[in-house]
């Protein structure tokens, strides 16, 4: 996967992110404060115009210009998690030109690390790291049985959601969820939702571009 | 949704051009969202910063100026501030003594504050960071993002803004800061949601005889609901809940807070109500507030917090103060 693959994930995330900005701000509402889903399309806009800007030439180049203008602009916890992610990704990819499967599951495992260590969330905490973590071991067993792009990056986008899913019967221990106890059962996370579109548009965008 | 603005994308930035029409004692930066005193970095005196997301006027901008902050960092509404704008303000009031960062413990405002530490430290500039976390409604620490910070943020900034400006060095600063949050406690409760201008709708539903009590301060609900009594009941009810925490023995200095939407004739009601429950046991309000200090967009309810003074706290918060909200002595 090259530069552009690259470029046409975010803004593809971005389109995404803003058709859903409504509904990840009601889920928002309901275990939160109402504002991840306006914040985040104000972040990926911002995003957009940046990547218009800079013509960054590598895919580490685009996703560390996205995570770098996530951090500028977003504020929240979102902000700097989201930030961290991309940033990570794009410091493990390097300068590669191209991006072979082994290439990004070691940069979604980086930024994995990245949103752990920083939000110090675990699994099960109802955050984004329960889509995130679900997705990338997905992706790097699919990746390490020999899986195709596509197989791999449908596993990756289908383990996303699924971990979004499970974030509903959790009880919230970090982030403003964490307040409401176990009130915030029945609800799903709207970060591990996010987490889940921008993913499931990795793969979209990854398959069409072939 | 009926407000009072023009477009809910840019509610913040108009009101900042509306601060800097009113208060000549301001810098704004309404771009980059920074208030600064007019007056610039004070040379040799730790520089006090705070932010957060709007929607909680006054704070924090309504508390830059003398004897108090040198610069809040306003964010969205009800989201953390970024940490460009962090770093913009830190560099802006260092006066070569360092900068305390008053933080309230956010995840949000945790995580961009940090992040704006460590790039003040590469440019060189000494900051401390102090957690605020006094909202006792969220009980068990390990298994939340910890206490919210609220109430107690605005004695904070007043008391250790008091003591930057007789020159006490950084650390000093910000061990009257810790001991400021460790010696309060505050509670809240709604009577009703607030509206988030970009979301255009409550963001949450009570019923017309329900409470949510344990509110923080950005309309997130609070840990219970429960039918309306009276104001003594509800007093009782946030007091109970302090008290359990913290002793409210001796002198105390006491704020009723509205959360924006409360008429000041329910606070002064409230606050007869607060006194009464402390001096039945054995505590005396020896300094307070009463008004609209820490809001939450246009919300009913009140937020009470205690904090337990000493002499140099009393002699503090007394010491002149002259900012748009807090105004005396000087």
């Amino acid at each position: 996967m090259d530069a552009e693959v690259f470029r046409a994930w975010i803004v593809s995330a971005a389109g995404v992110i803003e058709a859903n900005r409504d509904h990840l701000t009601q889920l928002d509402a309901a275990i939160g404060d109402a504002d991840h889903g306006i914040n985040l399309t104000r972040g990926f806009t911002a995003v957009l115009g940046a990547l218009g800007t800079s013509v960054p030439t590598t895919p580490g180049a685009i996703l560390t210009v996205t995570g770098n203008t996530l951090i500028s602009k977003v504020g929240g916890a979102s902000g700097p998690l989201y930030g961290t992610a991309f940033r990570r990704a794009g410091k493990a990819l390097g300068d590669a030109a191209d991006v072979d499967l082994p290439a990004l599951s070691a940069a979604l495992d980086a930024a994995l690390a990245g949103v752990k260590q920083l939000g110090a969330a675990r699994e099960g905490d109802k955050t984004m790291v329960d889509a995130l973590a679900a997705a990338t071991r997905a992706f790097g067993k699919a990746v390490a049985d020999g899986a195709s792009q596509d197989e791999a990056l449908a596993c990756l986008a289908e383990a996303a959601a699924a971990g979004a899913t499970a974030t509903i019967s959790m009880q919230a221990l970090k982030g403003r969820a964490s307040y409401l106890g176990p009130r915030s059962v029945g609800h799903e996370d709207p970060g591990a939702v996010s987490t889940a579109l921008i993913l499931g548009a990795l793969r979209d965008t990854a398959r069409a571009a072939r | 949704m009926k407000k009072l603005i023009n477009n809910p994308e840019t509610v913040v930035t108009q009101a900042l051009e509306g601060v800097a029409a009113a208060h000549p004692s301001l810098s704004v930066d309404v771009e980059n969202k920074v208030i600064t005193r007019a007056s610039g970095a004070t040379p040799g005196k730790v520089g006090l910063v705070s932010g957060g997301g709007s929607g909680h006027e006054p704070l924090h901008g309504g508390f830059v100026g003398y004897g108090m902050l040198d610069a809040a960092c306003p964010g969205e509404v009800f989201t953390s501030p970024v940490p460009d704008q962090m770093l913009a303000a830190t560099k802006a009031v260092d006066g070569g003594a360092g900068v305390l960062h008053v933080v309230k413990n956010y995840t949000g405002d945790v995580l961009n504050f940090q992040m704006a530490a460590e790039l003040a430290g590469d440019e060189g500039i000494e900051v401390v960071s102090v957690v605020v976390d006094d909202d006792v409604a969220v009980q068990d620490s390990l298994y939340t993002a910890g206490r919210r910070g609220t109430g107690a943020t605005v004695f904070l900034e007043k008391i250790a803004g008091a003591l930057a400006e007789e020159g006490a060095d950084l650390a000093v600063v910000a061990a009257i800061a810790r001991e400021v949050n460790e010696r309060s406690r505050s509670f809240g409760v709604a009577l009703s949601s607030c509206i988030v201008p970009a979301a255009g709708k409550p963001t949450f539903e009570l019923g017309e005889a329900e409470v949510e009590l344990g509110i923080g301060i950005h309309g997130e609900p609070g840990r219970t609901r429960a039918a309306l009594t009276g104001a003594t009941e509800l007093a009782a009810v946030a007091l109970d809940a302090i008290s359990a925490d913290m002793p409210v023995t001796g002198d105390l200095l006491v704020m009723v807070n509205g959360m924006g939407g409360t008429p000041l004739i329910e606070l002064y009601l409230m606050f007869n109500e607060v006194r009464k429950y402390l001096e039945a046991r054995g505590g005396r309000v020896a300094r307070n507030l009463v008004g609209n200090y820490i809001t939450s967009l246009e919300m009913q309810g009140f937020s009470v917090t205690v904090c337990r003074l000493t002499d140099t706290l009393t002699r503090l918060w007394d010491a002149p103060v002259d900012t748009p909200a807090l105004r005396w002595g000087r």
